[in-house]
């Protein structure tokens, strides 16, 4: 309760230091030494917050029968929030598949670790214009490679760092002694796993599916704005942002969208934490 | 007493580790063996090799030179076998299962049917007294608590040979003390034979039949105390405070020392 | 007790000496994966004919990165000084704002929504946003855009690192009766500098790549991620990939230099 209340207060005071400063700031902005340190003030830079919100009670668009902003957001919320699931799931398999088989070999971890890291240091993201051609020119087993194929396989590309090394770490944290007790009953790898090294891995592995999820929902917004797919919160970035001119607050509507994409997937990973409980028993004695 | 009956014969066995610094020799040409039904500790300083010992007991390492049988077999048979039962200075319970479902662990592992595994926890847990902490997770209990968990845990196949590997080290002395007793009637009550690690020279003679006293760098048997204070029923506290207790602890403290201090001599010749 | 600790240390020994790639193990094993990786690729792409748009070989990329050794330099150097820019701003605001959400307790719990808020959001979604309030002409949008995504990691791995003091240490200092300055001076920043390293080199890389990216929403040319776009809209697809490789090469340089500073703040550590 004490919590809800201060963060409802550290929200109210980002507000105020906007409003402040734009009550105050300079109209051009704060510049030293030729670079721009503090926003300009102008309406066009700087809208009001309650301008932000009153946007979603607009129509969308010109047209007669135009949804307001907040259904249109909404909308393309769900359409991203699919993507991203999608995207991430694809993750989940790969960086399991990958942790699982690192884990099985010391070859296997010490060949593809350092390619798991370098992996991030791609700009997946960067590609995506480069990917866009696949959609009308790439078939696969007869099946035709959409647009939505390439947005989820860079969400994916960005999801499964984090699980592939968080399941890695969860899965080598049972303690020596356990190892020696699985060893010493006669069984097998797998038999390991399931008993022993599955279960143990289940808090690393909930924050790194945590971590999963906002990286997806990172992945499909930049994604779709890279590559131009219509639908989902990263193409109305790009649109809003174009109408910045005729109301400047309209750019800000996506963003609380994507906002709000990322909150509602991480909770609802959060959520997959409350049927694994028995699994985030801490041992006392360690 | 033919070889076969014997619970553990170590004949020449040694372990060389392969370190960045060159070879370090754990263990040295060491025979040892532990008959039927026998409590035998191993003590003896950190690096002594007493821990590397239990492990080459229990395949979990293997040794340079020698050879081992449990019960008569080669220890990875043994081990595939389930001759033995086991217990860490951790009592490395699983924290997600219950007291009931950690000590059906090995059951589980092995394939036992639900029926079985359920009357045997049930018959264990009546055994170290947590009948009650069935359905406990292993971080409701006490230090204590867990060990015993672990111990059930290692007797669930009724195994007729327990390795133990400081079982009792992180408990408080008092806990210990109580622990030990509890060992002697848990390991009379079995008949299983004990190969049990300590840094504890009250605690070795206390359990023993045997005390095996060993020297680091490089590993090696120094020498075995007969400590026989009783039979198991008659080996209460009470053996604490008898004289054959104390004259047992210096026998082992001189052996640790190789020449003894003055005041144990003075123990050791009354 | 006393071995848990020294098998902590072993495994930080270990970590280290995989870290610093010592072993030839560990040096040949990933060495021979990319080979066979690239193998299969160039193989590929000869045997089934594949378009240049879709993968071009990389024997073709490394023609174009010799070829265009240059603007990928010069193009590297203007995005890696936004980049760079971006880190060290992240690096201290996130430093900072920890300091302050450890020392009040009311802080953290406010800064909690807008901290969550910035983990999800994607930060290059604010790049149009940034471009407006400063300017187009400006390097300063995509500086923030690097900055902002620091800022997090930078956040969240100090703090964790402000609140890993062992008890045993603040025993001490209260039997030393020491002053509270002190006892941050003392124990408290250095115990979390290896947590500010860490969420440094996490941050590592994404500055580079937010920098990257915010180039493809405005502001001046010359950037890698804007040759990337030119090269592709261009057709030259070799051209664009070799800009990609340009920005792996600068990427991974980045997060090998945070690494280095890491392990040599984390050297007399045996456990963080």
């Amino acid at each position: 309760m004490r919590a809800l209340v201060a963060g409802l207060l550290g929200v109210l005071a980002l507000v105020a230091t906007w409003e402040l400063y734009r009550a105050v700031g300079p109209e051009a902005g704060v510049t030293v030494g030729g670079t721009v340190v503090l926003p300009r003030t102008s309406d066009l830079a700087m809208p009001h917050v309650w301008e932000m919100l009153r946007v979603f009670g607009e129509p969308a668009s010109g047209a007669s029968d135009a949804d307001s902003v907040l259904v249109v957001v909404l909308g393309a919320a769900g359409f991203t929030l699919r993507i991203a699931a999608v995207g991430w799931l694809v993750a989940v398999v790969v960086g399991l598949a990958l942790a699982v088989l690192m884990a099985r070999s010391g070859l296997a971890e010490s060949a593809i670790l350092p390619w798991v890291i370098l992996s991030q240091t791609v700009p997946l993201i960067a590609i995506a214009p480069l990917v866009r051609r696949w959609g009308s020119q790439l078939e696969v087993g007869g099946l035709e490679w959409q647009n939505e194929y390439s947005v989820a396989v860079i969400a994916a590309y960005l999801a499964f760092f984090p699980i592939a090394v968080g399941a890695l770490r969860g899965l080598k944290s049972p303690v020596a002694s356990q190892v020696d007790l699985m060893h010493a009953y006669g069984v097998g790898w797998w038999t390991t796993l399931r008993t022993l090294r599955l279960p143990s891995s289940v808090p690393y592995l909930l924050s790194a599916l945590r971590l999963a999820a906002a990286s997806a929902v990172i992945g499909t917004v930049v994604a779709e704005a890279s590559i131009g797919l219509r639908g989902g919160i990263g193409r109305l970035v790009i649109e809003y942002a174009q109408s910045a001119g005729g109301d400047p607050a309209k750019p800000w509507a996506p963003i609380f969208g994507a906002v709000a994409v990322g909150l509602v997937a991480g909770g609802v990973v959060a959520l997959l934490g409350l049927f694994l409980k028995p699994y985030r028993r801490q041992e006392v004695l360690s | 007493m033919s070889a076969g009956t014997h619970a553990v014969e170590v004949a020449g066995v040694s372990r060389v580790f392969d370190t960045k610094k060159g070879p370090v020799v754990a263990l040295d040409d060491v025979d040892l063996t532990v008959a039927a039904g026998e409590f035998v500790s191993l003590i003896g300083p950190s690096g002594c090799g007493k821990s590397t010992l239990l492990r080459l007991i229990a395949d979990l390492d293997q040794p340079t030179s020698g050879t081992i049988a449990v019960r008569g077999k080669g220890p990875r048979q043994a081990r595939l076998d389930r001759e033995y039962g086991i217990a860490f200075q951790q009592a490395g319970l699983l924290p997600w299962r219950t007291v009931a479902a950690n000590i059906e662990l090995p059951l589980q592992v092995h394939g036992v049917a639900k029926g079985a595994r359920r009357a045997r926890a049930a018959e264990l847990l009546e055994l170290i007294g947590l009948t009650d902490f069935a359905d406990h997770h292993p971080d409701q209990l006490s230090g204590g608590m867990q060990q015993r968990v672990a111990i059930a845990r290692a007797l669930a196949e009724s195994p007729k040979l327990l390795l133990m590997d400081e079982p009792f080290g992180a408990l408080d002395e008092i806990t210990r003390e109580r622990m030990q007793n509890e060992l002697v009637r848990i390991a009379a009550e079995t008949g299983a034979a004990v190969v049990f690690v300590t840094h504890s020279i009250p605690e070795a003679v206390f359990l023993s039949d045997r005390v095996v006293v060993m020297s680091p760098r490089p590993g090696r048997i120094t020498g075995v105390v007969d400590c026989q204070l009783g039979s198991s029923s008659s080996r209460t506290d009470a053996v604490r405070d008898e004289a054959g207790f104390f004259h047992a602890v210096a026998a082992v403290r001189e052996h640790l020392h190789g020449t003894a201090p003055v005041a144990v001599r003075g123990v050791e010749t009354r | 007790m006393t071995s848990t600790a020294a098998v902590g240390a072993a495994q930080a020994a270990e970590t280290r000496f995989r870290l610093s790639g010592a072993g030839s193990h560990a040096v040949l094993a990933p060495i021979g994966l990319g080979v066979v990786l690239l193998g299969a690729w160039e193989f590929g792409v000869r045997l089934f004919d594949i378009d240049p748009f879709v993968v071009p070989a990389p024997a073709a990329i490394a023609g174009e990165v010799l070829e265009n050794l240059p603007t990928i330099c010069s193009g590297s150097v203007v995005t890696g000084r936004n980049a760079l820019a971006g880190l060290l701003i992240g690096a201290v605001v996130g430093v900072l704002a920890a300091l302050v959400s450890s020392a009040s307790r009311v802080l953290d719990q406010m800064a909690a929504p807008v901290v969550a808020a910035l983990s999800v959001v994607p930060i290059v979604a604010l790049a149009p946003v940034l471009y407006t309030m400063f300017g187009a002409a400006a390097d300063t949008a995509r500086i923030l855009v690097a900055a902002l995504s620091v800022v997090v990691p930078v956040y969240l791995n100090t703090l964790r690192g402000l609140r890993q003091v062992l008890p045993v240490h603040r025993d001490l200092m209260r039997a030393y009766a020491a002053r509270p300055a002190w006892v941050a001076s003392t124990v408290t920043l250095p115990t979390a500098v290896p947590f500010v390293f860490t969420g440094l080199r996490i941050a590592s890389s994404l500055a580079v790549i937010s920098a990257l990216i915010a180039e493809y929403f405005g502001g001046p040319i010359g950037g890698l991620g804007k040759s990337i776009t030119s090269a592709a809209a261009g057709s030259d697809y070799a051209l664009a990939w070799a800009y990609v490789f340009g920005s792996i090469v600068l990427g991974l340089t980045f997060y090998v230099a945070t690494l280095a500073a890491e392990l040599w703040f984390t050297r007399h550590r045996a456990t963080t």
